[in-house]
């Protein structure tokens, strides 16, 4: 490969219209970056999972990206709500999503675990009333 | 087994014609929660749900599964054909209820793999 990328996505809450664009289109720069395709899926499904939260529950937020050799790293920011308790968050199956939400098959809980399932690293770090940082790093193996 | 096939074989009504609906179904996926396909689904699975709005797309797309079934004839908004037909994800709906739709898919020999 030999060649970094890095860019960046705006994301705005409640904005289902448009839901899941920042990471097809950082699906789209690996690709064209010619990168592992097990590498791109996981990249893509955890960019998904951490734009949806912020669709769902922020005001706005953004998504940074960074590649390098060795690996993907991705911060998604967000100006919301924040999470009270980020272990609780962490469980599987716990969610704080509103009935309309749930009601459109988001908001199951299973977000940020699948998002640590398909990264080799992640942090969480929120403040209660301002917004979430949402770090995620995806190794890549040649 | 074909998506085709399997079209011809559940009477299922295509609303994305314009597809290529030739192409492999490896399994199947039942479930009306975005991040539990996201998850669970596999690649080229066909997938069975009654959600009908735009995102469902996207998470095909993610998973890149082979189509999406709605029950109960549920009609996809017209925002939803529009991106699967961009997305080349091919949408079809049936008469029947989740329950009995996945009986048939699974005597037709899929399974959830």
């Amino acid at each position: 490969m030999g060649n970094g990328a890095d860019g960046i996505f705006f994301l705005t809450g409640k904005d289902f219209n448009n839901a899941g664009t920042a990471s097809s289109n950082l699906k789209a720069v690996l690709e064209r970056m010619g990168i592992a395709q097990d590498i791109i899926r996981r990249t893509a499904i955890a960019a998904f999972e951490a734009e949806m939260n912020v669709v769902i529950y922020a005001v706005a937020g953004m998504m940074k990206y960074r590649v390098t050799d060795t690996e993907i790293s991705v911060t998604v920011q967000d100006m919301g709500q924040g999470i009270p308790n980020i272990d609780l968050a962490m469980t599987e199956g716990y969610s704080t999503a509103p009935d309309h939400i749930r009601a459109m098959g988001f908001g199951s809980g299973m977000g940020l675990p699948n998002i640590k399932k398909n990264t080799d690293n992640l942090s969480v770090n929120s403040i209660v009333g301002e917004g979430t940082t949402l770090e995620f790093v995806i190794q890549i193996k040649d | 087994m074909e998506l085709q096939e399997l079209i011809n074989s559940l009477s299922l009504e295509v609303k994305t014609p314009e597809l290529d609906l030739h192409r492999e179904v490896t399994g199947g996926y039942a479930s009306d929660l975005l991040s539990d396909v996201i998850g669970n689904a596999h690649k080229g699975n066909i997938w069975v749900t009654l959600q009908v709005h735009l995102n469902i797309v996207a998470v095909a797309s993610l998973k890149e599964l082979a189509g999406i079934i709605l029950v109960n004839s549920r009609n996809p908004d017209a925002d939803t054909l529009k991106k699967a037909n961009a997305e080349k994800i091919p949408v079809l709906t049936s008469t029947l209820p989740t329950f009995e739709l996945v009986g048939k898919l699974y005597a037709l020999g899929l399974r959830c793999r």
